[in-house]
């Protein structure tokens, strides 16, 4: 974990090949989380930088689904469950106590493991956050729908059949409706819990290289099981082993030469 | 005996004890089916009782069952529906949430003749709304309220919880998330139970009895505050309160007859109201 302020300042050979500087969006500052008597992260602290994809990885129940909803606080449904530390967004604290829940899920937005449509049209599903947060104006909504659509690289694929259900597209497809509809309030974070593991390798492929574009407007944390997959689309890899944070780094270093050997014997598969 | 033909035995119990179900049904239909349909005509259902109600038709107890059907609607799904959203979607866990579902659960069963003096008391008594579709209709209301909230309680819990994380990561409050997301997926169950709930009021004759249900009128009820005649209690009436009771039989099986045809179509209404919203939420 002593690499995370090397970290910030020897980041310029990251994949993420743009001239934005180096600064981190988010921040977890010794966090622990608790279900009840169940204490599922302990002291993690971790920076989440600004426009780049940090990938979590770990075996199933290792915490980094967990940790992924501190960040937009979807762990406040969960009842009996406690937060400690901070998790900073720009710098502020998003478990304060004025903090706008509302606010801060608007800022940073989450797309889940099952693609989850709601039982509306294509064109209702990206317009639902816009029109909570209060746009009414018809010209505005095509536009916002347009665009979130033309973000989520499925415009083409639906700009005929707007008004058809979320739920006649393929699961690939509806995958990346979630993900218009998770930009049409204008995020500036997105969290991915998961976003590919219930589909084929194809639709995998387009959401990869989909991640790929975002990262230029967004700031991207994407949970995954694919070791493959965190290699090739993150540039930053969190290690999680039994609610603990093993080993952060720049993804090459974390997969070509990680220092814990826990970290090793994970990615070579010898567990997990 | 061998183990085949203990299965054998075992098998046909189950299966005669899946036909009884049937088997009552039909006999039910089949005696008042076979007994009521004489009586059946135009004039039976639109015209008044005459002559000591034992000629004419039954037109204003079907217009008072109509009536305080309606009141019963209006009382038990707003409120049932209510409550199950608080529980189902607000309330934590703890006393007082167990302490309401115990109340639910209780109050289910509570016998129907209780709710009929618990409404005297309250509506028609303490109230001040006399006897009439008001009271009787409130009584009722009260009486269905358990059904109204289990079944609506039953129809959020099917709504998946990534209906709800859904809107909620986007941004939603609850109460958005609830209105624009859960409630359009709950609601042809929530109208499902809700309407089989309005059924089961309908023919109760209890709560009526004491609360606003007429032996005999002349005229149709004008406005809430009247005394009305009811379908069920009419048939009480003809089937054993009547001075010539074995004249007026077939009107009492008549009678029946078009109480159970409505109870069987307002349940084909929820059917088919199911069945609706269920096509226009699956693509």
């Amino acid at each position: 974990m002593s690499n995370m302020n090397k970290l910030a300042s020897d980041h310029n050979t990251g994949k993420g090949n743009h001239n934005s500087p180096n600064i981190n969006k988010m921040e977890a500052r010794n966090l622990n989380f608790y279900y009840g008597d169940f204490q599922a992260l302990k002291d993690i602290s971790l920076p989440i930088e600004k426009n780049r994809v940090t990938a979590l990885i770990g075996p199933s129940g290792c915490g980094k689904s967990t940790f992924l909803r501190t960040l937009n606080r979807m762990n406040d449904l969960i009842e009996g469950s406690r937060v400690e530390g901070e998790v900073l967004l720009d710098g502020e604290n998003i478990y304060r106590k004025e903090m706008d829940v509302v606010e801060l899920r608007k800022k940073v937005g989450m797309v889940f493991q099952q693609p989850n449509p709601f039982p509306k049209s294509i064109y209702d599903n990206v317009a639902y956050g816009p029109r909570i947060h209060g746009v009414k104006n018809k010209n505005e909504l095509d536009r916002i729908v347009e665009e979130s659509l033309k973000g989520a690289a499925l415009w083409d694929d639906v700009k005929d059949r707007l008004h058809e259900s979320g739920l006649s597209i393929s699961g690939g497809q509806q995958q990346r409706l979630c993900i218009a509809r998770a930009l049409a309030v204008k995020p500036e974070v997105l969290l991915m819990d998961e976003p590919a593991s219930a589909l084929d390798p194809v639709a995998t492929a387009k959401i990869e290289e989909l991640i790929e574009i975002l990262k230029e407007n967004y700031t991207i944390v994407i949970v995954t099981h694919s070791m493959q997959q965190a290699a090739r689309v993150s540039d930053n890899t969190a290690f999680f082993l039994m609610g603990e944070l093993i080993e952060f780094d720049k993804t090459e270093k974390i997969f070509e030469n990680p220092s814990d050997q826990r970290t090793e014997d994970y990615i070579t598969g010898r567990f997990g | 005996m061998s183990k085949r033909l203990k299965e054998k035995i075992g098998f046909t119990v189950l299966r005669l004890a899946g036909l009884l179900v049937i088997i009552i049904l039909g006999i039910i239909l089949y005696d008042i089916i076979s007994k009521g349909i004489g009586v059946i005509s135009w004039e039976f259902l639109s015209q008044m009782p005459r002559n000591g109600m034992t000629e004419g038709g039954i037109y204003p107890a079907i217009i008072g069952t109509f009536y305080v059907t309606i009141i019963t609607a209006l009382v038990s799904i707003p409120l049932g529906i209510f409550a199950a959203i608080y529980l189902n979607e607000y309330a934590k866990k703890g006393k007082l949430t167990r302490l309401i579902r115990l109340a639910i659960r209780n109050l289910s069963g509570v016998p129907s003749i209780v709710f009929g003096l618990f409404g005297v008391a309250l509506f028609v008594q303490g109230m001040g709304f006399g006897t009439s579709i008001l009271s009787a209709g409130l009584t009722l209301g009260l009486m269905t309220l358990p059904i109204t909230v289990t079944a609506s309680e039953e129809a959020l819990k099917t709504v998946p919880r990534s209906y709800r994380e859904g809107s909620l990561a986007l941004g939603a409050t609850k109460w958005q998330s609830i209105r624009t997301n859960v409630l359009p997926a709950a609601v042809p169950g929530m109208l499902t139970g809700s309407i089989l709930g309005l059924a089961r009021a309908a023919g109760e004759t209890a709560p009526i009895l004491f609360t606003g249900a007429a032996f005999f009128l002349p005229f149709l009820p004008d406005s809430p505050f009247s005394q009305f005649m009811a379908l069920p209690y009419h048939l009480y009436i003809l089937a054993t309160q009547h001075h010539a009771i074995s004249q007026v039989r077939p009107l009492a099986y008549g009678t029946a007859l078009v109480l159970i045809t409505l109870v069987l179509i307002v349940n084909l209404t929820a059917i088919i109201v199911r069945a609706r919203f269920r096509k226009r939420f699956k693509r």
